[in-house]
């Protein structure tokens, strides 16, 4: 029996698509001062005030690793860990190199996530930011192993670990190997299991594919800002394999959260607030009993 | 057509032939000679695409060929005996991904894979193998049950990908992929995955946490299929046989990238002209992994298994600093 084509290029799998076609939101502050989302008037000053939330209809822009961490961490205090691993090309995938410098060069880091050692609220914690700028936020081999060792950090120093993910999935560049971070970060989770270490997860715009499916999805609470895209699969695969329409933007957040994956959705204002009171319900003490 | 191909259809017309007690001799010997003298010829003669690009692509046509044995055919021919196991004990039964106990050599064990159909009909009622959320959860229930009773665990890839549509987000396929990968690395039990056909991307890994992966001679595993890597990264889907090769995913390329331990060698013919033949050598490389597998102690199993997968990626980092990590690693597991 031969197959017909459409058969035959069933499931595109679980990768980095381009999530959102659309032009980048900042620069249109910039340009046209007006929010994209409702149109209302908006500056670049103003949204800084407000961590980049639209103060008239609360659309979430997205944040840069450094913006995420300096909202996160106490007085933006933070000490980098693992930034002096560097991303190779074992597949010697055509264009790579050029690609990853591009990426360099627009964000200011080297790969698509920072790691490091801060306080939030006076906790010190290990926090991993996601930065969806480099190369959409994929998944390599850097970037599985900077997670890894964040976790692996918690599990040394018995700290919480915190991650901020937003990223289309994992880095087709990097072939199989981007798919084995998937395994390699969730049995890192185990570090944290056993050595009782909270882990928390927070979504952010967009997180799908191969990190939705792996990391992501094993936080002991997991939060999601409003409006962050969630997906396994992009709507044009979705579309091209199973003749399924599924809008862009969909689903989100409050969509999961409703389904029963996520344990709440915090506004980007409130989430200092909603970690602290994480940590201060996890600390230690608060377990009585030994740890 | 390449050189395989073609000498590929002369063994399939000889055995038709022979079949039918034709004699079509003479033809044949005059296809033989042309093709000897196109190989001498060189390589352009015989193919105008590039060698390694045939290669891979081929690999992948295999690997998705309609005769492919499933999961279940491999049972039959591997088993001494096996009952199926039904449901996720949360939402449903899930046709594209079965699973049970067996018998293999006597020995039992637990078993699941995903569930191709070999005809219209069948994969429509398969769902091309395309798992949902409840198969991923099927299959962690009977490994959990698997651990309990100190059974072996044997799992079969064999999928496009895991299903992408609303019904997989609305149960959580995500989550059920990344809790399958966490709880894979801490059953004190042998585990042995093998990649039978396709090895789709999360729709694969989600089952394929494990002590030894082996692999099919003709199978592909892949982050993205080929189409879909040519459809993003190079903006066009006919290049699907051109992104095929870039993405490595020949079961040599992943033997060098120490993703899979060992290459099942099929039968001259494929496993898809000879089902008894490949579900054979696959039996004896299961046999010879479990009782590799059989004479480590669980914490040494646990140790390697967590070793092999925290280990996998290839970066620039110094050496040294490299591995006086991974020896602190240990400490955590």
């Amino acid at each position: 029996m031969k197959r017909s084509k459409g058969i035959q290029g069933w499931v595109r799998g679980l990768i980095s698509h381009p999530v959102q076609k659309k032009r980048d939101e900042r620069l249109f502050i910039d340009e046209k001062n007006s929010c994209p989302s409702c149109h209302r008037h908006l500056s670049a000053e103003e949204l800084e005030a407000t961590l980049y939330v639209c103060p008239h209809c609360q659309h979430h822009f997205r944040l840069t690793a450094w913006e995420r961490i300096r909202y996160t961490a106490d007085e933006g205090v933070f000490q980098e860990l693992s930034a002096e691993i560097e991303t190779a090309n074992p597949l010697e995938f055509p264009e790579y190199e050029e690609k990853l410098a591009a990426a360099e060069k627009k964000t200011g880091i080297k790969e698509a996530v920072v790691t490091g050692l801060c306080r939030v609220d006076g906790h010190e914690v290990v926090l991993a930011v996601m930065d969806f700028r480099f190369i959409g936020g994929s998944m390599g081999a850097v970037v599985g192993e900077k997670i890894m060792r964040a976790m692996l950090v918690g599990a040394e120093k018995k700290l919480p670990v915190i991650v901020f993910t937003s990223s289309g999935g994992a880095r087709m560049q990097e072939g199989i190997l981007s798919l084995m971070q998937m395994a390699k970060t969730a049995v890192a989770t185990q570090a944290l299991e056993k050595s009782r270490c909270p882990y928390f997860v927070v979504l952010t715009d967009p997180t799908t594919a191969g990190v939705l499916a792996s990391f992501a999805m094993l936080g002991d609470v997991t939060l999601a800002e409003p409006g962050a895209l969630m997906r396994f699969a992009g709507a044009r695969v979705v579309a091209g394999t199973i003749r399924e329409k599924v809008p862009e933007n969909f689903p989100l957040s409050q969509y999961h959260a409703e389904k029963g994956f996520i344990d709440r959705i915090v506004p980007r204002q409130e989430l200092r607030k909603t970690l602290s009171f994480l940590l201060r319900t996890h600390a230690p003490a608060a377990a009585g009993g030994s740890r | 057509m390449n050189e395989e191909l073609i000498r590929e259809k002369v063994r399939e017309l000889r055995e038709i032939a022979e079949k039918s007690s034709i004699d079509i001799s003479a033809e044949l010997s005059g296809l033989e000679q042309k093709l000897g003298a196109a190989v001498a010829a060189g390589p352009s003669a015989v193919s105008a695409v590039p060698p390694v690009e045939n290669e891979a692509w081929r690999r992948v046509e295999l690997a998705r060929h309609p005769d492919r044995p499933t999961t279940l055919q491999y049972a039959e021919r591997i088993f001494d005996d096996f009952i199926e196991l039904h449901g996720d004990r949360a939402y449903g039964d899930d046709p594209a991904l079965v699973g049970g106990i067996a018998l293999l050599n006597g020995m039992p064990v637990t078993f699941f894979g995903h569930q191709k159909g070999q005809n219209m009909k069948e994969n429509l009622a398969r769902n091309f193998g395309m798992a949902h959320p409840e198969g991923y959860r099927k299959a962690l229930r009977l490994a959990r049950q698997a651990a309990k009773f100190g059974r072996p665990i044997l799992s079969f890839v064999d999928t496009p990908g895991a299903y992408p549509g609303v019904s997989g987000e609305d149960r959580g396929i995500s989550q059920a992929i990344a809790l399958n990968m966490k709880e894979f690395s801490e059953l004190p039990v042998p585990i042995i995955a093998t990649i039978l056909g396709e090895g789709g991307s999360g729709g694969a890994i989600g089952i394929a946490v494990a002590d030894i992966v082996l692999m099919m001679e003709n199978a592909y595993y892949s982050v993205i299929t080929p189409e879909g890597c040519a459809s993003i990264l190079l903006r066009d889907s006919s290049k699907a046989r051109e992104a095929a090769a870039l993405l490595k995913l020949t079961p040599r390329d992943l033997l060098r990238f120490r993703v899979v331990d060992r290459i099942v060698s099929e039968p001259k013919e494929g496993a898809h002209r000879n089902a008894d033949g490949a579900a054979a050598a696959l039996k004896e490389d299961i046999l010879r992994s479990l009782s590799v597998l059989s004479r480590r102690s669980v914490e040494s199993l646990l140790a390697q298994r967590h070793q092999k997968f925290l280990s996998l990626g290839v970066f620039n980092e110094e050496e040294a600093r490299r591995k006086s990590l991974l020896q602190r690693l240990r400490d955590f597991f």
